[in-house]
């Protein structure tokens, strides 16, 4: 349905992003990472109609942005990281006035403002001018702009920034709840939210995509040698010896508090792997932490960042 | 065509509803009136043409200012606030963005102009004028004031604030309207250039004495449309580069 085809764009000589190729399938919700300047803005620039392809091919339902670029953004939806909103005018006549100037069905649009306040949970901030929201509301708003014309492809870039946890559950909500009428694409600095949110996930990194999969297929790919985690322990006898042992950890230090001692290792094997040979050497195991969640060691280990 | 009003529409409301635009409408009239009062009118008796003819001269001044002022905020704010990517992911074309921008402002100056015709008809009805050398004087202020309004819609389209985009937007005026002192102090062809170029000077005058310009007419459309086809391109390039 998303069609993505050795796109590239370059900024002068400097190509932001150079000949990377995608599809997403109908009412998918994709998790877009990428560490800063990976080229993750310029490629939701380019979807979201605001930024042409120096190379390659985008086709959103068969529309090409090349070749109709108009019936290519009626397709798209776009939240940017701060809601653009007009803020002395009320909800519905923010929603109203967008879904004319994206020009859905006059008769129409009255109905689908009542579903889409419903859908972003707005019902009783219809009538309130958006400068009063508060930020949570606001994001609302904004996501409910995106969807108001119907799109096949809603972009929402770092929606849940700066919101409470609260707030952040209840947008998360709303975000899973768009794919039943179209296809998300979100991207995120928070790997908690992309894991909680997204069925597929597509890293890039310096301009290319370099992994795209769930969260099972990339951690079959991801380089185990960059794992760290914690592990529990009580008895101390002869403790750097038998760890130094355990060919699976690469470096190690300790820490001791009230009896217990923390290993805090980094692996090059899996964390059962591991755990079957401290079991072997006689450890007493209390506790096995990942120091960091799976999809950040999988995201850190795909683009080479820093544990 | 139905974006271009729905745009413009937008505009006007967000002119008539907001402190921006009510002082604006505020301060050109009450200038207006003071300018009126205190040089038109004058102390010593005068012919009403004449008065009326002064009129036109300050009001062109105000309308200037007010063309100004009013389109500062156009696409500059709209830029610094973000909320261009609602107009630029919209399934629309550039033109229609900076036409339907373009009238509303247009719209709102109209306004503010036919809220000075109290003056004109207290002339009338305390002196003698031709209702021809009024709506001269109008059309004329009209014609000015969409040219201003398409300068300034420019200004506001290439400026990333609203001060850059006033001053912009007044640099180029100014430059205009000094047309008539370079065509002075240049030598042919380019003090003929110069001249007519002039955004005041020879083109409107006419307008305040009660001839229609045709000349003048076709000056100020060419003014408003090039402009207006400039900005039409600045957004283009945003778009494609």
């Amino acid at each position: 349905m998303i069609e993505v085809q050795n796109l590239s764009r370059y900024y002068g000589d400097f190509p932001a992003i150079s000949d990377i190729s995608f599809s997403i399938q109908q009412h998918e919700i994709i998790g877009f990472l990428g560490l800063n300047g990976a080229g993750k803005s310029t490629t939701l620039k380019i979807l979201a109609g605001l930024l042409s392809p120096s190379k390659g091919q985008v086709f959103i339902n068969g529309s090409n942005w090349i070749e109709n670029p108009d019936a290519f953004r009626a397709n798209i939806g776009f939240l940017p990281e701060d809601p653009p909103l007009y803020k002395d005018m009320t909800v519905r006549e923010f929603l109203c006035y967008l879904a004319k100037l994206r020009q859905f069905p006059l008769s129409k649009i009255e109905s689908r403002i009542d579903a889409v306040l419903t859908l972003c949970q707005l019902v009783d901030r219809g009538d309130q001018i958006i400068a009063e929201l508060s930020l949570g509301y606001r994001k609302r708003v904004g996501i409910a702009q995106a969807i108001i014309h119907k799109p096949s492809l809603v972009i929402l870039d770092e929606p849940t920034g700066g919101l409470d946890p609260q707030q952040m559950l209840e947008l998360r909500k709303v975000i899973r709840g768009l794919s039943v009428e179209a296809t998300v694409l979100l991207s995120s600095h928070n790997l908690t939210e992309v894991a909680e949110t997204c069925d597929r996930l597509l890293i890039l990194h310096e301009g290319t995509i370099v992994a795209e999969g769930n969260q099972e297929t990339l951690s079959q790919r991801m380089d185990t040698a960059h794992q760290t985690i914690d592990v529990v322990i009580s008895n101390r006898d002869d403790l750097d010896e038998r760890l130094q042992r355990i060919s699976q950890i690469q470096r190690f230090t300790t820490t001791e508090e009230d009896g217990r001692i923390t290993v805090h290792c980094t692996i090059d094997a899996s964390t059962p792997e591991l755990i079957a040979r401290m079991v072997h050497e006689n450890f007493e195991i209390h506790q096995v932490t990942p120091t960091q969640s799976e999809l950040e060691q999988i995201f850190l280990s795909l683009t080479g960042g820093t544990q | 065509m139905n974006t271009i009003f729905l745009i413009a529409k937008k505009e006007l409301s967000s002119f008539l509803n907001t402190s921006w635009g009510v002082s604006i409408f505020a301060i050109i009239l009450l200038l207006d009136g003071l300018l009126f009062n205190a040089f038109a009118l004058g102390s010593a008796p005068r012919y009403s043409a004449d008065v009326l003819e002064d009129f036109f001269f300050f009001s062109s001044g105000t309308t200037m200012i007010a063309g100004i002022l009013l389109t500062m905020r156009l696409l500059a704010e709209e830029r610094q606030q973000g909320t261009d990517a609602l107009l630029l992911t919209a399934p629309i074309q550039e033109s229609h963005i900076v036409i339907g921008k373009f009238l509303g402002a247009l719209s709102f100056l109209l306004l503010i102009t036919l809220g000075t015709l109290y003056m004109p008809l207290l002339i009338q009805i305390n002196g003698k004028v031709s209702w021809g050398q009024i709506a001269a004087g109008y059309v004329g202020l009209t014609c000015l004031g969409a040219s201003t309004i398409a300068i300034g819609t420019f200004g506001s389209t290439i400026s990333k604030n609203q001060l850059s985009a006033a001053i912009t937007s007044a640099a180029i005026l100014v430059l205009m309207l000094l047309g008539w002192l370079l065509g002075k102090i240049t030598s042919p062809p380019f003090d003929t250039v110069f001249s007519y170029l002039a955004f005041f000077d020879k083109h409107f005058q006419p307008f305040m004495s009660g001839k229609i310009n045709s000349e003048g007419v076709v000056f100020y459309l060419s003014i408003t449309c090039a402009f207006l086809l400039l900005a039409v391109r600045v957004i283009q390039s945003r778009r494609q580069y």
